[in-house]
């Protein structure tokens, strides 16, 4: 399944540094995105988009998990030539990451899609 | 192991303070709505943005008068009324890069309205370019020096804390108006006015500083930059109201909106503006508090009412950050559209002309970009075509190039603009643009060398 199916994303910028969330929306859940979700996999599926290095941070409280991504936005929002000057839409693309169906919060039927 | 610790409840008294606006353009009528209907103690309007004090530094040298933000007689004009009627002090960064005539305009608008006796304190100190620009100190981004820099330096701003904000309300200013504070201190320093906390108050300025972080981007806590159809939905996003904080005097908060506006105030809309461009988040350093939101909880109490506490803090760093703002040549760009069966050929055609035009013309340029919009431009090749890729029924061509002269970064749109009658068939709604360019960079300096200043002028 895709991440999208557990989770919500936001980014955000400074300078050349994007930083992405990624939250469980059911609790249960966090210790798939802690397993699943790894700063390497997260490295890996931005892939030539991000020339830095990739650095998690967990915050169970939350559920949630934020990746932090260095030389990821072209020099900088300032001067960046993308369309995309902030990198708002990379929250996106990495909930189209495939983890596995383990999710304890979809064993029973799932309600409709409103979350 | 993570230690969360519980503190004890105890509000003896309440402060309301709300956000009116997350940035420099945003939506005007969300601040009336809170300053007629939300019975609020403070309304702050966070407007400054890291290039806009450096385009704001270059209004100011052509014109003494200028450099405070576009937009401030408009938000003034629209909530200075209510906001006296409901005894409500307005704290906005909104001078960026020339508060003191920020202030002034504030008067001549409080006197056009007829509103007289309103105390305004413009905050002033942030301005560090005549003591970074021959120093040695190091650029983060570089390494090398900030002498280095030479011309190209324009502006350097300190991010200034809560401190003079505080000051400014303690001599009974309705409205404080300041360059480059730092987003969550323009909150802060309100927070730490009406209840008394002591500058060293490490706790309870963390959790100040949570309630500023939550705010400071207005209506991205309450449903703003959330809504995904079929996962996450939002009501009514066109009249999205702007956020409440209920804040008790031990650092307790509920972060609400005024009832019957739009959005939504929900745990997941706060949880993603607690982690929002926030780094570790057991460390976020501000000129006030190394804040510590690694502990923190979200918990609904009533519709469209959250609960957020567990922030903490740790002291502040002996250093502020300090913003500069550099002149890094041209940019220009040229877009144009394809339709049909065949519009990515097409338009990947256009594409290979441009890139052969430029180099054909001897335009000289330090970086490159060849997008195709609605197929490739966000996210490269490799992740658009995930699953297969498709053909999509239109795409945008999109070159964008750097350049050292503004005839350079012209001739880019142009090259674009000529695939109309030079180029592949049936391209369309071309636009063409050129800037020049204002890189930011960033540095530290010594709390010590940074001064702060309050001016006051009463209507």
């Amino acid at each position: 399944m895709k991440l999208r199916e557990i989770a919500h994303s936001r980014t955000g910028d400074k300078g050349n540094t994007s930083s992405i969330s990624v939250i469980a929306y059911e609790a249960a859940d966090y210790a798939l995105l802690l397993r699943h979700v790894t700063a390497e996999r997260v490295k890996a599926h931005f892939g030539e988009l991000v020339a830095g290095e990739v650095v998690r941070y967990e915050i169970p409280s939350l559920g949630a998990l934020n990746f932090v991504l260095r030389q990821a936005l072209g020099g900088g929002v300032t001067r960046s030539l993308a369309l995309d000057t902030h990198g708002k839409g990379l929250s996106s693309t990495l909930l189209d990451l495939e983890i596995p169906d383990e999710s304890p919060s979809r064993t029973t039927p799932q309600q409709d899609g409103d979350h | 192991m993570l230690l969360c610790s519980r503190f004890p409840e105890a509000v003896v008294k309440q402060v309301r303070i709300g956000a009116g606006a997350g940035y420099s353009g945003d939506r005007i009528e969300p601040a009336i709505e809170l300053a007629e209907k939300g019975g609020l103690d403070y309304l702050v309007f966070e407007c400054l943005a890291e290039r806009t004090i450096a385009l704001a530094q270059q209004a100011k040298l052509k014109d003494p008068k200028a450099g405070y933000d576009p937009l401030l007689a408009e938000r003034f004009r629209a909530v200075l009324r209510p906001c006296r009627q409901s005894g409500t002090r307005i704290v906005t960064n909104m001078g960026a890069a020339n508060p003191v005539a920020g202030a002034e305009r504030i008067r001549a608008i409080a006197g056009e309205l007829g509103l007289t006796g309103l105390k305004i304190a413009a905050v002033t100190g942030d301005d560090v370019l005549s003591s970074v620009a021959s120093s040695d100190y190091r650029i983060d981004e570089t390494g090398a020096s900030a002498a280095d820099l030479g011309d190209s330096l324009i502006s350097a701003n300190a991010y200034i804390g809560a401190q003079a904000i505080t000051e400014a309300l303690a001599d009974g200013a309705d409205i404080v108006i300041t360059g480059r504070a730092a987003d969550p201190s323009l909150f802060v320093g309100p927070l730490v006015h009406a209840f008394g906390w002591a500058r060293d108050d490490w706790h309870r300025l963390g959790q100040a500083t949570l309630i500023g972080h939550l705010l400071e981007c207005a209506g991205q806590v309450t449903g703003g930059y959330f809504a995904d159809p079929g996962y996450k939905s939002v009501p009514d996003l066109a009249r999205l109201g702007f956020p409440i904080a209920e804040v008790g005097e031990d650092g307790s908060v509920v972060v609400t909106k005024v009832a019957g506006s739009g959005g939504q105030v929900t745990p997941a809309t706060c949880k993603e503006q607690i982690l929002y461009e926030i780094h570790d988040p057991a460390r976020y350093l501000t000129p006030d508090v190394v804040a510590d939101f690694s502990c923190v909880t979200v918990e609904e109490i009533g519709f469209d009412r959250v609960r957020v506490q567990g922030a903490s803090g740790h002291p502040r760093t002996g250093t502020l950050k300090v913003s500069l703002g550099t002149i890094e040549g041209f940019a220009g760009e040229g877009q144009i559209s394809y339709a049909g069966p065949g519009a990515r050929a097409r338009g990947a055609l256009a594409l290979e002309i441009v890139r052969e035009r430029l180099a054909l013309t001897g335009v000289r340029t330090s970086e490159l970009r060849f997008d195709l919009i609605g197929a490739n431009a966000l996210h490269g090749e490799r992740l658009s075509n995930h699953g297969g890729g498709h053909e999509p029924y239109e795409v945008r061509v999109r070159v964008a190039g750097r350049t050292d002269s503004l005839i350079e970064a012209l001739r880019i749109g142009n090259e674009v603009e000529t695939l109309y009658t030079n180029g592949p068939a049936g391209g369309g709604g071309v636009t063409k643009s050129a800037r020049e360019v204002v890189g930011i960079l960033s540095t530290l300096i010594p709390r010590e060398r940074v001064a702060t200043a309050i001016h006051y002028v009463e209507s």
